[in-house]
């Protein structure tokens, strides 16, 4: 009955997922769909857990996504992968950078950072689908297009063509980003995991 | 063409299309973005306020010119402009008057989760929620109307969930609505003989906009089935759709305050069972058991926190054929917590590295400084709302000071315009031995990075008055007013001890802008030497996110680090050195 799509991003406040989910609203918008995009701003921007939803379908109603929902998490940080799981609904895909940033916890040493998150992830049987976002963003010309590389993985599970990925990245970032950019999306696009 | 729209973005639009000529607001997730959207239309003159009660009755001086006028603030806001509010439901409106108030059920960025309905009912003022975005625009429309029809200010709900979402919503041209002042004594000057003869214009307001609320599009009922019916606004509306779709009836409240006891009990008639669905307290609930009809709500969803779909699939799993919760997956570690933290370079750090150090009992305030509460530093004992630090020092210190010397408030340069200056004037005048501490990193860190009256710029950007903190204190009476570098660790420490053992008051101000600032140089990142680093963790006492310890050393992330040097002082071997 209800055919909506529901895609996650997260990561670590600062990472920049609000990039990402503004050139998915932007797409999926231009694309036909109802759409909706609920992010939280304010004190979780702060190196703190943080998490977007975006939603699109034929009538999108809650803003949100619920546990078990996600057919998609896109992650920018592998615990922050392993902390959303359970938001993921059975055979549902995941995106995730394999990159790890230590929160204050681990850092005080209070408590240790998992191991092995990608590895105990596909032994559940999840889809998962991880790569070095990090070393692909530097090699397309700066560490902060971790964002663009996730998007161009992502647009692997989606048919869209990739003039309309363009259209959104020139309508989306700033003119003198654009190559820089272009080039991070191709490469996570075809890099192999 | 439609739109993606953030909920507070199409607020502003709203204000726009509605010919909304004044905006004065204090910040406050999740409100912030609906005056930071609405100075960008130039029709506008926006500001941002000291606090929300300048703010307010900023805004009723502009509508009381007859200018439409508007002001935002998160619900806590409310509460600080609770008493002009209380008083123009009296005195009315000359041009529309609105209020936006942004509730945060789940308290993603609060000190608590108070529900603001409770505000529209004892105020006797209307209140609208919408429940997305092209309501969002559309409501605010409609509240001007409203305001100027039963000449009352009208209030907007939001909460986190609507002021943050971004939906489709269609924008159309902007009207032009305005009036002229007139003197009208009876109507404005609220002294006893006045508001005597405005109370019962009050009370006949609010029957009359019952009336209106009955049969107003902003309530509607979707009749589906004449099982089940449910009561539900805002977000809740949205998450019964979701899960229960056509399978319910559902009468939709876009006015929350009066509530349309005729349309609810023709509701009731058609239906067999009877649910609320409502975030917080009780209010929809209560009323309708106050018609005599019988309902449920509370008794199948929590009072505290957010709803969310599977929420909702549970509670009416037993009445509904609602579609079961998805099983989920997770893997067994345990998953550390990622709290936010001080960014690297925060200037907060090494301040409340010296309040710790020093084993001071820290009166806190609210501002990103509330997280030098958090472990390894955790130097606070209290937090409880804008201003409260300075205050509440002054009764502590009245209480104990005589045995302990070692208290003190600390304060953010936001905060202590907004609330703490009368504090201060408390201790200046009734004499407390109090040490108040200012934390002036130039900005409104918190709510990201709104001007305030001590930087010197207005919301645009552009100069404006700066207030010289260190000259008010003086012109207060504060004879020991000093200012530190809190780079400098050193000069924290001393500045701490002298003044905590002086027997007058005393304001230190701890000066250096936020590092996240655009026009804040920073010097190099700093790196670990390997060879002289002895691993003594010396360094990780002050909750730097930028520092770790890999085999036994410490590491600096050099993507974060700023150079601001705190970690250096804190090291025996001198192992931080620059990477220039
Ligand atoms: C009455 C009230 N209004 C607004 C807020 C939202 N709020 C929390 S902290 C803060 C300002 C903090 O700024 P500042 O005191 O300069 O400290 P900083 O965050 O820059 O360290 C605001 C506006 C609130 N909690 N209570």
């Amino acid at each position: 009955m209800n055919n909506t799509k529901n895609i996650m991003i997260v990561g670590v406040g600062g990472q920049g997922s609000l990039l990402a989910s503004k050139i998915l609203g932007y797409i999926l918008t231009n694309e036909g769909y109802d759409v909706k995009v609920s992010e939280v701003h304010g004190m979780s921007q702060r190196g703190g857990s943080v998490v977007t939803y975006v939603r699109f379908g034929d009538k999108v109603y809650s803003p949100i996504i619920d546990k078990g929902e996600a057919d998609y998490i896109v992650s920018f940080e592998i615990l922050e992968t392993a902390r959303w799981l359970p938001f993921l609904r059975p055979n549902g895909q995941i995106v995730t950078n394999t990159q790890q940033i230590d929160p204050m916890p681990v850092i005080t040493g209070a408590v240790q950072y998992p191991q092995n998150i990608c590895e105990k992830i596909k032994n559940l049987g999840v889809k998962i689908d991880a790569l070095d976002c990090l070393t692909l963003a530097r090699e397309a010309g700066s560490a902060k297009a971790v964002n663009i590389v996730l998007l161009g993985r992502l647009s692997h599970y989606f048919d869209i063509s990739q003039q309309s990925w363009e259209k959104a990245l020139t309508a989306n970032v700033p003119a003198k980003f654009l190559e820089l950019n272009k080039k991070a999306f191709v490469l996570g696009k075809d890099s192999v995991s | 063409m439609k739109e993606l729209m953030l909920g507070n973005k199409a607020v502003a639009r709203g204000l726009y299309e509605a010919g909304v000529c004044f905006v004065s607001s204090y910040p406050g997730t999740p409100s912030t973005e609906i005056t930071e959207e609405a100075v960008k239309f130039d029709e506008i003159y926006c500001e941002w306020a000291p606090n929300e009660k300048v703010a307010m009755e900023g805004a009723f001086g502009a509508s009381l010119a007859g200018k439409r006028a508007f002001c935002a603030q998160k619900h806590v806001g409310l509460n600080v402009a609770a008493d002009p509010l209380f008083t123009m439901s009296y005195t009315g409106v000359n041009a529309g008057l609105l209020i936006v108030v942004a509730d945060d059920a789940g308290m993603h960025s609060s000190q608590n989760e108070q529900d603001s309905r409770h505000y529209a009912i004892a105020a006797k003022v209307p209140m609208l929620e919408p429940s997305d975005s092209a309501e969002a625009l559309a409501f605010t429309k409609t509240a001007y109307e409203i305001s100027e029809k039963f000449d009352t200010p009208v209030i907007i709900k939001m909460c986190t969930r609507v002021a943050h979402s971004q939906s489709l919503t269609e924008t159309g041209e902007r009207e032009k609505h305005e009036k002229t002042y007139e003197k009208n004594i009876e109507k404005y000057v609220m002294m006893p003989g006045n508001a005597k003869k405005r109370h019962p214009v009050v009370e006949a307001r609010t029957v009359a906009l019952t009336e209106y609320a009955e049969t107003s599009p902003l309530n509607r009922a979707e009749i589906n089935s004449d099982k089940i019916g449910i009561i539900t606004s805002s977000t809740c509306y949205q998450y019964v759709k979701e899960v229960l779709g056509d399978k319910v009836s559902v009468l939709k409240l876009g006015i929350v305050n009066p509530l349309p006891p005729k349309l609810i009990k023709d509701f009731a008639a058609k239906v067999e069972k009877l649910f609320v669905v409502e975030e917080l307290d009780p209010i929809i609930e209560t009323f309708v058991k106050s018609l005599g009809i019988a309902v449920k709500g509370s008794n199948i969803l929590p009072r505290i926190d957010e709803f969310s779909q599977n929420m909702i699939a549970d509670a009416f799993g037993e009445f509904v054929d609602a579609p079961k919760n998805a099983n989920y997956t997770q893997i067994d570690d345990p998953i550390p917590s990622r709290p936010p933290v001080m960014c690297a370079g925060c200037p907060h750090r090494g301040l409340f590295y010296s309040l710790k150090k020093r084993k001071c009992t820290v009166l806190g305030d609210i501002g990103c400084y509330t997280l030098g509460a958090v472990k390894p530093l955790g130097a606070m004992d209290m937090t409880l709302c804008m201003g409260a630090s300075v205050s509440a020092s002054h009764g502590f210190n009245k209480m104990l000071g005589a045995n302990d010397k070692n208290v003190v408030a600390v304060i953010g340069d936001s905060t202590f315009v907004h609330s703490g200056i009368t504090g201060l004037a408390n201790v200046a005048y009734n004499q407390s031995n109090s040490t108040i501490i200012i934390l002036d990193n130039s900005i409104t860190g918190m709510t990201g990075h709104q001007q305030n009256p001590t930087t010197g710029l207005n919301i645009k950007g552009e100069p404006a008055g700066k207030i010289n903190l260190e000259a008010l204190c003086r012109a207060m009476g504060f004879n020991r007013v000093r200012v530190v570098d809190p780079y400098n660790l050193a000069e924290c420490d001393a500045a701490i001890k002298e003044e905590t053992a002086a027997n007058e008051a005393s304001v230190i101000i701890s000066r250096r802008p936020c590092a996240l600032l655009k026009n804040v140089k920073h010097k190099p990142p700093l790196e670990v030497d390997k060879a002289k680093c002895i691993g003594c963790k010396a360094c990780m006492r002050i909750g730097c996110p930028a520092i770790s310890m890999k085999d036994g050393k410490s590491v600096v992330d050099t993507t974060q680090c700023v150079g601001c040097g705190v970690c250096s002082q804190l090291c025996p071997k001198d192992a931080f050195i620059s990477t220039k």
